[in-house]
Order: structure tokens, then sequence, then C-alpha cells
């Protein structure tokens, strides 16, 4: 199929930045997006002018690398995908695709459609672990019994591969699906309950720092997440806050 | 606690509590209205209780007001906030792919039921305020009127049309931003997964009776002045 | 230089112990004052850094992308091996140890081998404990399940993102030290050389992939954790920024590098479908848990189904030929790697592939659907169930184990995987060989580390499924902070290292050359352009099988076309700005050279050992045979040009198991 392009161009994080057209043909249905857009930035070498750049690496759908806001949402039309994951089959021939970066304050453009999405690591930095030395000399692993059920939300929750999607999508910008994932994932285990209050507290903190907007229950940024992390992280991320300042 | 409130989650809650305490008086001021058309006299004597009862008007309403204002305030500066976070905008972004159209326009169904008040105070708080305050009439009697003049007073305001229209079309948002609001409060608050489904029921059964209500009462005494 | 692999003396079940009983330490207040480079952090480079870090040392950690939890150790899926014994179904130490070695066709390490098996068990315990939410029973104690070329269940996994899940506990543990300034994390950073000072490693030269500049990192000791170079195909399941850059320069600045030419093609991918490839997906081996691979029995159905005339699920089960049960009965399924991949080749180069391009064959689920449908039917009580519930039931199953693995095949296939078979064909998945390193994870650059799938250690010429997250876990958090210590107790009093040196200079100026050089040569083919064209070189005459004519034409190939590369590269943009094909410039540069070093020690190994098959030595029936005289590691010094390079022979010497044929008959 043919398609037209529509791209955002930046030269670097300074640069005002503005959409730009370009043509590809040729495209085969069974393609993944970023195939597509392989294909583009050849086109562009051999012409002598600047690939697209973008943030990718694994392309299939876990590194959380890739991150383009795709006919207005984020990772494209489809559902429980990255962009990487997502096929050509989803366009049709003819079709225009407008195609930009991740849009946040905290989130700044880096170059085209790459962001820089450090934030988010500094959260984690504030509190996103359980302070175990790695020594090998922690109890045996089946010490403590922990129900299936705990076992298998927490790992819902686990399953955040940090893209960004959620703020992109939030009409706010807002984190929370992100960092509610985090503190849910402790907040659920044994292991993670001695500082449970504490990192509650500094990650929300750290967030709001960030300059993250509120969550106001839109409920977009589950439905977007590649991964489908619930709401309810959120919701208990809420209580876990309630929990530690009282 | 004071640093809680300062958080971004501290400030959900926030508006979540003062969003139950409008929701709750949303509840009662209908059970209240709807007695207007089931028993005019009914309708009037509590009406004279609310209006004269000491602790209704010195304790409850600031604090109804509180809410309002606070709701109001808090409402508009997240939103300003929440703007901010996103410094450039999407050329292209379709937010109907993921969200509902009430959950994306707060701050307008907000806006519009701000105005709502306005024109509900100049309609029945500033008179009322004005008989009672500057003029110092408790009694809740009019010249002309047998009995109390609450019920007088009320069908009297919706024989104009436009009134009624405008209260109707208030009332149409007021739905909008309930049908968010109401589950969106219980989430805040960190309502869980187990009784999601039954609270979304709830919270759409309330979002259409409250602002049914009201509607149902403004068009009964317009047709029935 | 003679190899010294510095295995301690004694039983091997106390080498450790004893080993670790009397080396050097370094005491805490002294390891503030020592500065360590770890280059990657996936799950070796990750857990070394935090551990590290958490002993006391500075720790300086780059990554080429924006976070460390994006290595590509994130995309491992199916588990974790340890031999915990929870199943109580006869695991120990030396089993794991035994099926490692077998597994490896006998071409690993012993001692470390063994360490690695001894080590397991505390990567479980230690990963439970920073919260990774392996799949638990619902007695609420760790569930297990079985890998290939093994007879055990010990295989520890969360869902089927175990590889995730790992990598987040080790980012987790990095990021406490982070906070705690620790570790200095540098993001978007790649390493392009080593700076070797008065024979020592002291520190490297890396690109700000964001800015385009030449930063000088000085320290006591450089770690390489930078993973494998499967990319050297092009198409592979690596991620798309994977490369041996980082190996490979210090290859050339003095470490050898050993076995190039064991690379693991994993059976159960997806299969190709068409040029503009990038990559391929795999699909978790776990999935030869519950899948039976078969292709149809007869051509014709073959045909018929390549037409599209007749459906895989019409064949009746007479049809179709389960090669790896009919050849394999004891193992199956579940035979290794390198053999179940041989196995798909066979039957496709024989003509019976049943896809459009001919190389793919099913990998069928309903067997499963029925024999779980049918215990959960007993399960829940449900008597006489319709054959539509049983497999209802079933399918259930399946799906709470391998979901995300269905929904992934069905996004990329567009075919439904619990209707139809799932199609897979062999692809590059992990490189065996690597760095050489001693028992200390020393190259032969002192102070120069290699861990995790960067070295060549613990595999040998195969690599069982589940082993490679374990090793990276066990190098960085259990294995490389005691080494390492050993050899930073003699530079308690060195002082911090100048990168004002000479040989700092020299470096940077040779990393800027080449780096100018690349954005002003201005020449007619992208980068891209030379980087498929040595995968299909390698693919087609280095890949699942090999002979000595296609090797020698593939050395000859490899050459002309690193000439080309270097006279007709195109490079757009500037060398002072984020360039992603400046970047992948240099590393398909590498890739040039080691792909030729590659073919060279195929060519030199003149036997058949797990992923290394050389046509001219198989046995009757197609399996590899291996030969006592190559019963070495192939460790290979830089001298130039590839085809330069000298070989040096580490013997392997088994004294606690028995080489025998490794039959999974």
């Amino acid at each position: 199929m043919n398609l037209t392009l529509k791209i955002w161009r930046q030269v670097d994080a300074k640069d005002k930045g503005k959409m730009v057209d370009y043509k590809v043909t040729e495209i085969s249905e069974s393609m993944s997006f970023l195939e597509m857009m392989d294909v583009l930035n050849e086109q562009l070498v051999n012409a002598g002018e600047q690939p697209v750049a973008f943030d990718h690496d694994c392309r299939e759908g876990i590194c959380g690398m890739c991150s383009m806001y795709i006919n207005g949402e984020a990772h494209g039309p489809d559902r429980g995908v990255t962009t990487c994951q997502l096929h050509m089959r989803m366009f049709k021939d003819g079709d225009t695709i407008t195609i930009e970066p991740w849009r946040a304050g905290a989130f700044p453009v880096i170059k085209d459609l790459v962001v820089d999405r450090s934030a988010f690591d500094r959260i984690q930095h504030a509190g996103g672990y359980i302070s175990v030395n790695t020594s090998g000399n922690t109890q045996d692993a089946n010490a403590i019994p922990i129900s299936k059920q705990a076992a298998d939300t927490a790992m819902d929750a686990a399953t955040c591969i940090g893209c960004g999607a959620c703020v992109a999508t939030c009409k706010n910008s807002s984190a929370m699906l992100f960092v509610g994932a985090k503190v849910s994932q402790y907040a659920l285990l044994p292991q993670g309950q001695v500082e449970a209050a504490d990192r509650v507290r500094n990650m929300v903190a750290q967030m709001d720092l960030e300059g993250f907007g509120n969550c106001t229950n839109t409920g977009a940024c589950e439905v977007e997440c590649p991964k489908g992390i619930s709401l309810d992280t959120i919701a208990r991320m809420n209580r876990e806050l309630m929990k530690a300042s009282i | 606690m004071s640093g809680f409130f300062k958080s971004s989650i501290g400030r959900k809650v926030a508006m979540a509590l003062s969003a139950f305490f409008l929701m709750f008086f949303l509840l009662q001021h209908l059970s209240i209205n709807i007695l207007s058309v089931l028993s005019p006299d009914t309708f009037n004597e509590v009406s004279h209780f609310m209006g004269t009862n000491p602790l209704v008007q010195f304790a409850l309403q600031p604090v109804l007001i509180f809410a309002v204002v606070f709701h109001f305030v808090m409402g508009f500066v997240l939103e300003l906030r929440n703007s901010k976070a996103r410094k450039v905008s999407y050329a292209k972004n379709n937010g109907a792919a993921n969200s509902s159209w009430m959950s994306r326009n707060m701050i307008w169904s907000g806006i519009t039921i701000l105005a709502f008040i306005g024109l509900h105070f100049v309609d029945f708080w500033f008179p009322e305020i004005n008989t009672k305050f500057i003029q110092g009439d408790w009694s809740g009697t009019m010249e002309g009127v047998e009995g109390f003049r609450y019920h007088e007073e009320l069908v009297h305001k919706f024989a104009n049309p436009i009134r009624v229209a405008a209260y109707v079309f208030c009332f149409v948002l007021l739905g909008l931003h309930l049908a968010h609001g109401f589950t969106s409060a219980f989430q805040s608050m960190g309502g869980t997964a187990g009784r999601k489904k039954t609270l979304q029921n709830i919270g759409k059964a309330y979002a259409i009776i409250i602002p049914a209500g009201f509607i149902f009462i403004a068009i009964y005494h317009h047709l029935n002045h | 230089m003679a190899l010294d692999s510095k295995i301690p003396k004694g039983p091997i079940k106390d080498k450790w112990t004893d080993y670790k009983n009397h080396i050097n330490l370094v005491n805490p207040a002294n390891k503030r004052h020592i500065d360590v480079i770890v280059v990657g952090t996936g799950l070796a480079g990750g857990s070394a850094s935090a551990t590290l870090a958490e002993l006391g040392y500075n720790v300086k950690a780059f990554a080429y992308q924006d976070s460390p939890r994006r290595a590509h150790s994130i995309a491992a899926q199916g588990g974790i091996n340890a031999a915990k014994n929870y199943q109580g179904d006869g695991d120990s130490t030396y089993r794991l140890f035994y099926d490692t070695v077998k597994g490896g066709d006998y071409r690993s390490r012993e001692a470390n081998v063994y360490r690695l098996a001894e080590v397991s068990a505390n990567i479980i315990d230690q990963c439970v404990a920073q919260g990774v939410p392996f799949a638990r029973d619902y007695g609420g104690l760790l569930d297990n399940r079985s890998f290939g070329g093994v007879l055990v269940s010990r295989t520890f996994y969360a869902k089927g993102q175990t590889g995730q899940q790992l990598l987040l506990g080790a980012y987790s543990a990095m990021n406490r030290q982070i906070a705690r300034g620790k570790i200095e994390m540098f993001n978007r950073h790649e390493m392009l050389d080593v700076v070797v000072v008065d024979g020592k490693a002291r520190g490297i030269i890396a690109r700000n992939l964001v800015t385009g500049e030449i930063e000088r990192h000085s320290a006591h000791a450089v770690v390489i954790a930078s993973g494998g170079y499967g990319n050297v195909y092009f198409l592979s399941t690596n991620a798309m920024g994977s490369n041996v850059t980082a190996g490979w320069k210090v290859h050339k600045k003095g470490a050898y590098f050993a076995n190039p030419c064991y690379t693991q093609i994993h059976p159960t991918c997806i299969p190709r479908s068409g040029d503009y490839q990038s990559k391929l997906t795999l699909m978790s081996e776990s999935l030869r848990n519950d899948g039976r691979i078969w292709v149809p029995k007869n051509l014709d159905d073959v045909k018929a189904i390549r037409e599209g005339s007749k459906k895989p699920t019409e064949l009746t089960e007479d049809q179709r030929d389960y090669y790896l049960e009919r050849r394999y009965p004891a193992f199956g399924n579940l035979v290794p790697r390198d053999v179940a991949s041989r196995a798909a080749k066979e039957r496709c180069d024989a003509g019976y592939g049943v896809n459009a391009t001919g190389e793919a064959v099913y990998l069928d689920f309903a067997a499963s659907f029925e024999r779980y449908g049918k215990e959960q039917a007993k399960i829940q009580n449900i008597s006489n169930p319709s054959e539509a519930k049983i497999k209802e039931l079933g399918q259930e199953i399946v799906k709470a184990k391998y979901g995300n693995l269905f929904q992934m095949y069905e996004k990329i296939v567009d075919e439904n995987p619990y209707e139809t078979p799932m199609m897979i064909y062999p692809a590059v998945h992990y490189t065996m060989g690597g760095v050489w390193v001693d028992y200390n994870l020393m190259t032969t650059i002192p102070g120069c580390y290699a861990i995790g799938e960067a070295n060549f250690s613990d595999h040998g010429a195969n690599r069982l499924g589940a082993s490679a997250l374990m090793q990276g876990l066990a190098d960085g958090y259990f294995v490389l902070p005691y080494t390492i210590g050993d050899y930073l107790a003699d530079d308690i009093r060195t002082g911090k290292i100048s990168t004002e040196s000479s040989e700092f200079e020299a470096a940077e100026k040779e990393v800027t050359e080449r780096i100018e050089f690349f954005i002003n040569n201005k020449g007619t083919h992208s980068v891209d352009y030379y980087h498929k064209k040595l995968g299909k070189i390698m693919w087609d005459k280095c890949g699942m099988s090999r002979n000595a004519e296609g090797l020698e034409t593939a050395i000859e190939e490899i050459s002309a076309l690193r000439k080309d590369f270097w006279q007709n590269v195109n490079v757009p943009g500037t060398s002072t700005e984020y360039n992603e094909q400046l970047a992948k410039a240099g590393r398909v540069a590498d890739f040039l050279e080691l792909g030729e070093l590659f073919a060279k020690d195929a060519l030199v190994r003149e036997e058949s050992a797990g992923g290394h098959f050389r046509e001219e030595h198989q046995t009757e029936d197609g399996e590899a045979k291996r030969i006592k005289e190559f019963q070495f590691v192939s460790a290979w010094e830089y001298k130039g040009e590839p085809k330069d390079a000298v070989l040096h022979k580490e013997e392997l010497a088994y004294e606690n198991i028995e080489v025998k044929e490794r039959s999974y008959k």
C-alpha cells in the first residue's frame, strides 16, 4: 500500500520543530509499523536526507523504548501492543498517518520522535526497590509463602514496561498509572511491606516534582497501556498514600 | 498529614471528599424539592425548617458554601496545572478512542454548573438572604400568600420558559459531570476492584436520577403554574 | 601468552568455597576509593553494578538505551534454572552441572559450570527477597516448569516475562544505589574503546549518543557486560541495538575472543515473512512443554497446505510426522535447542516446510487443550463434558501459562493459535562464544572483566534453555563481586586514575578519527545495506550447518564486503548530534571484523559440537559428531586483520563427568 506520513521533525531540544509530509510506497500489510519507518529512513538516507529519529530496541514489545503517538493514539490504533508490534494491516492504502512524539512537559523532546523519559527513572530511584543487599544470604525463597492471587496480581502490575504511553495519552500528562503499577507490585507482596509507607510517599513526591499532571480518572491510560495495567493500581496507590499519611 | 494534601494524590482525595459532600447535598436537595410536587404543604414546612434552623443556617450552610467554593477553585487550579503539564499539544489527538467525553470535559460541565449556581443564587439564594438577613424577616410568609411563601415562589420562578430551558440544559450537564464524577470520586479514594461494577451501576443511576428529578420538577411547575 | 584459566585446586565441590576463603579482600574504607566501570546494564551488568555499589565501590554504569531497565535481558521469556529441588524430582547441584556440561556438548569448563550450579539456588532466594513476582502454586510456594535437555523441573518463571522481572529486580537494586550516589548512571552512552594503562584496563572512551560528545572515563577496573553478538546475522532475536562493539574493542586491545562460532539457533521463533523484516521474534522454549512439533508426512499435504487448499487441522494423526518424538523418544519435543533446530531444518530442507517460504514447521497445542481440559473437568466435577467444553477448559489453562505468547503470535502473524497450530522456524538467538575469561571472569587484559553473554564461559557449544538468566545473575550477583575484589586489593593505594594520560588521549583520538571518517565519507550505500549483506553471508554459510567450502567463501566475501564498506558507506548527519546511523556504522564495522573471525573459527573447528554443525562431521543418522582432538576452547588473539588472528587453545579436562556421546534418544 501507499501512504502519506505526517511526521514531527525537530532537530534538537531547542528547535521549535514542525510537521513534515512524506510518502512511502509498496508497504506490505505484514510489516510492523517500525519496519515501515525503516523503509522511510532507508529512502531518506539514500536521498541524502536526515532519517527520522525514533526510539526502538527489542522490537518485540517488552523493552518499552518505542514511543510514537500515531493518529492521535499512543502506540497507534491497535490495543495491547507497542508501536513495534503494531502492524500495517491496521491501515489502508492511501491513508494519511500522523506521527508525533510523546507530548509531556516531563518528557522533553530530544530529537524528532525521541523523548527523554529519565523522569521515570528518577521516580524509581526515590523508592522503586526493596532494600535488601544482594549478598545471597537472604532466607530461602519458599520461606515466605505468597498466595497465588497476590503473586499473580503483583505480576500483573509488574509487567509495566515503562514506555510512558500512559503519560502521553493522559489529557493531564499524569504518570499515576506508571507509579501506581510499581507501588502496587511491592504493596501486594510481603517483602514490600517494611518500606511501604516511605516508598509511596517518596515516589509520589518525586512524581509531583517531575511536573507530571494530576490524575482525573479518565481511564485513557488503562486503555492505551500496551501491557493492560489496571486502573486499580492507581486506586491502590491512593490507598497506600492515605494509609502512609494517617 | 498537611503534606498529604499538598501532594497530587492528596488533592485528588480533597476533590473527592468535597464531591462526596456535594453529592450528598444534591440528594438532600432533590428529596426536599420533590415534595413541592408531591405535597406543597410538606414542602413549605420542610423549607421553613431548613431556612430558619440555626444549625442548618449557621453550620451546614457555610460548610456547603465552603465545599462548593473549594470544589470549584481546586477544580480550576488542577485543570490549569494539568494543562501546563503538556507544553506542546498534539497536532492530532483521538481522545474519544480511549476515554469518555464526560471524563475529558469535567471543566466544561463544571463551568456550566458554576454558571447555573450563579443563576440559582440570583433566583433563590440572594432573595432569601435579603429577606432574612437584611430585612430581618424570618417569618417565611409573604403578603398575598396563605401560609408559607416557599412553594409559591418556586412555582412562580418556573413560569418563565427561558429559565426552565436554562435549568434543563444545566441539569443535563450536571448529569454528565456526575456520570464521571461519581465513580471518579470513589476511585480517588482508593475504591477497590471488587466493588467496581456495583459502584459503576450506582454511579450511573445516581447521575441519571438526580438531574432527571430536578428537570422533572422544573417542567412540572412550568406546566402547572 | 599462555592461557591460564586459574582454576583453583581441589575437589570440584570445594573449589569455589576454598577460593572465597583464600582471596584478598578490600576493606570497606578502601572500597570508597576504588572506581569500577560496568558497560551494559542487563542481568549481568545490572546485578554486578548493584552488588559492587552495595559493597562500597564507586560504580559508573553505561547503557546505550535510555534506561538501564531496557537492556535486552528484558526480552527473555521462559525462565531461570536453579537447583532447588523444590519439586523433589531428583535435582541437585551436580545434576544441574551435569546437564549444563552435557547440554554444552562437553565444550565448557567444568569448574565454572559447577560454580554456576552451586550459586543458582541463591539467585532465586535473592530475587524473591527483591520482590520478583515468580509464579506460585495454590499453596503459595514457587512453581516450576521444565525446559529442553533436562529430565527435571527446575525452571522458575514469571509468566512469559521472566527476563523482564529479573531485570527489573536488578534494576531496582541499581536504583537503590543510584539514589545513594554509589552508581553513576550513564544512559544513552556507548563505549567505543577501552583504555589500557601500563598493561591494565583503566578506563573507557564513551560517546554520549544524544550530544555526540566523546567522553573519557577512568576506573580501576572495567567490566564488559554488553551481551552477545547475534546481530552479526542481521536478523536475530536480539534487540536492534545489540552489538559486539564493547567486546570487540577489548579484543582489539588484547583480550582473546573465544569460540566465536558457537551460536545458538533457537528452534521456536516466528518464521520470516519478507525482505523488509528487521528482526525475528522468539517464542519461549517453554511452549515445547505443551506444544507438539510436526510437519505433514506426505509432500502432497505440504503442497495443499502451502496453496491454502488444506488446513493443518484437517490432517489426521497418521498424516502427521511428529519428527522430534519419532527421532528422540526419550526427550521428545524437549530435546536441546541445537538438536530441535537442526531437526526442523532437516525437515524443511527435505521439502516439508509448511509456509510459503518453505521455512516453517507446526507447533501444535491441540493435545494439550485436551489433556488439560479433561483434568480441569475432573477438578471442576463436570461429568461427561462435551469436546468443546474440554477444549475450552484446556485453552484457559494454556492461556494462563502462555497467554502473552499466544497474543504476541496472533498480533504478528494474524492467525489465532488457539484455533490453528503455530508456525515456527529456528532463528539466531544467543552466542555461547565471547570474550575469553579465566575462572575469575577476567579477560587476558588485567583488570578487564567480561560477564554474562559477553563472555564465553559456561555454556560450551550449546546453551540450555533458562540458563542464560542464571549465568548473567550468577556472574553479577555472586561471582564477580568476589573475584574482582581479589584483583582490586592491589589497587587500594593507586588513587584516582587520571584521564589526562597519553593512553587516554590516543584512545580518544582513534575514536574521534573513526567517527570523522564515517561522517565525511559520503559514500553510496547505507549502513543497513552492508549489515544485511553480512547477515546473508553469515546465515547462508555460517548458520545452522556449515562446511569447509562455504566457510572459505564466507571469509573471502566478508573480507571484500568490509573493504567495500570502508570505501562506500554513507552516514548522514553530523557527529555532534543524536545520530543513530553513525552509532550503527560503528557497530556494523565491528561486526564485519567479527564475522570473518567467526567463519575462520568455524573452519578451524573440524568437528560438530552443539550449535556448531559441520556437515563433514556427522553420524550416519545426521547427529553431531564430536572429535576428541577438539576438546579445547579456541581463544583468538587479535593481530590486525581477522585472517591473521592467532589461535590459542585452552584444553578442557573432564574429571567429574564422563565425556560421552550426547544422546537424547
